[in-house]
């Protein structure tokens, strides 16, 4: 591998401070930095590793909503009972990103910073209304999740930035969230397509207040499925009204031939899988368990 | 070039202290500087699974761990889990249900069946097959991996209690 200068600082100050001589990374998990480095994809001069720095490694979840750090490992995001039962997409993404051992050290933050157009994490981010909080040379700024990626392995983060933690809102009542991907084996897969979805349903749990979708590897940056999620608010919560939604999703994938499926297979999936983690969300909102065994 | 980083750490019990550069992997040091090749090199980018090890209790590829990070950790690898000349029941389980043919690929499954069995004493077969999904083996087609965690779990619940010495 390439040399480089290691740095393990145990303040945002001092870890910012590196970060702006340079050419430097940020090291969470390494499980896609050591590799892409090892590969020549990055050549960074210093790796700063970020597991010491405390904005970055914790877990606060209150009435307020859920600040996740964005180096917590992800066996740490799917062991949380709070985001178990309130961000349960972001439980079921965690579960299902590498096998254990890539969980033992991969994390969230460091998932959506990869910028991959396939991650498992971005679509369930960007349906539970996450927020990535940014540290660097000028201040804090937030950028919502679904304008975080820019394009395949690119974000909005500037030289000197840094992600520190994502902001989600607090889950209100009768809510309920999901994600699935299509992916031909059973586990440790690259998603054909991929599916995030948050509802909130009415008092009678028969109508849809409000949803949010969200695609994966069917475009070069996860999508927010915008107008598929307005077209629930209000509507009852049935066959036509999510079948609509797979139809409005379908219209926002913009998805490209490539080994993993056909351009024309990942469009029918979008409609497949949206009716699905639609379907499953409404369950939770409705405290219903889901048969979602993670690989099955 | 980086210089030398002094590295102090807990291997199978004991306090171990290395040099190495900032880019060498905790794979490389553990086979090269510290002699300990249980640990096998297979993919190295994390897919394979052989050179798993644990690392403060979870499993992890050594080949995505800088060395580096390794400073105050507690490390466990194959080398630390036989009981002096006593294999322990996940080993004995793969020898004698002939878990293994080329053998490359043992060391990481052994490893992650132990993080597997800490976890989840009695695990399904469905809960063994997805643990142990980052672990690949080119040779045996997994059955008889996964009938030799069975036969391992059941003999760890009986033998509870006849503490190893580690």
């Amino acid at each position: 591998m390439r040399d480089f200068e290691y740095e393990a600082p145990t303040s945002l100050g001092a870890a910012l401070a590196v970060l702006a001589k340079g050419n430097a990374r940020a090291l969470a998990g390494g499980t896609d930095l050591i590799d892409q480095v090892r590969l020549g994809r990055h050549s960074p001069d210093v790796i700063v590793d970020v597991k010491k720095l405390p904005e970055l490694n914790g877990i606060q979840h209150d009435t307020s909503g859920l600040r996740l750090g964005a180096a917590v490992p992800l066996y740490k995001v799917y062991g949380h009972c709070g985001i178990c039962s309130d961000y349960s997409a972001l439980a079921d993404s965690a579960r299902i990103i590498g096998g254990i051992q890539i969980q033992s050290r991969a994390s969230i933050g460091g998932n959506i910073c990869n910028a991959g157009p396939a991650a498992d994490s971005t679509p369930s981010v960007i349906a539970l209304g996450g927020v990535c909080v940014i540290a660097g040379p000028n201040g804090t700024r937030e950028v919502p999740a679904e304008a975080f990626c820019v394009g395949p392995g690119k974000s909005v983060l500037q030289a000197g930035e840094i992600l520190v933690e994502i902001k989600f809102p607090a889950r209100v009542a009768h809510s309920g969230s999901h994600y699935r991907r299509f992916i031909p084996r059973n586990e440790m897969d690259i998603a054909v397509v991929g599916v995030g979805a948050s509802v909130v349903l009415a008092d009678c749990r028969q109508k849809f207040v409000s949803a949010r979708l969200a695609l994966g590897a069917v475009g070069p940056t996860p999508i927010l499925a915008q107008a598929a999620g307005d077209s629930l608010a209000g509507q009852p919560v049935n066959e036509v009204t999510i079948a609509k939604a797979g139809e409005l999703a379908r219209s926002v994938a913009k998805p490209i031939d490539d080994m993993r499926g056909t351009a024309e297979y990942r469009l029918h999936l979008v409609g497949v899988l949206t009716q699905r983690v639609l379907n499953a969300a409404v369950a939770r909102a409705r405290g219903e368990k889901i048969d979602n065994v993670p690989g099955h | 070039m980086a210089k030398k980083r002094h590295i102090t750490t807990k291997i199978n019990g004991d306090t171990v202290e290395f040099l190495c550069e900032p880019r060498q992997t905790l794979l490389e040091v553990l086979r090269n500087t510290l002699d300990l090749t249980g640990t096998k090199e297979g993919c190295s980018n994390g897919n394979c699974g052989a050179c798993t090890v644990l690392m403060n209790g979870r499993p992890v590829d050594s080949c995505l761990v800088l060395a580096v990070e390794a400073e105050d950790a507690e490390l466990k690898t194959i080398e630390g889990v036989a009981c002096g000349t006593h294999l322990n029941a996940v080993q004995s389980a793969f020898l004698e249900g002939a878990a293994l043919q080329c053998g490359i690929c043992t060391p990481g499954f052994i490893m992650q069946s132990e993080a597997l069995l800490a976890e989840n004493p009695n695990p399904s077969e469905q809960e063994i097959r997805f643990y142990l999904a980052g672990n690949l083996c080119r040779c045996t087609g997994y059955d008889k991996i996964v009938q030799a965690v069975q036969t391992a779990a059941g003999k760890r619940q009986t033998e509870s209690g006849t503490k190893c010495c580690h």
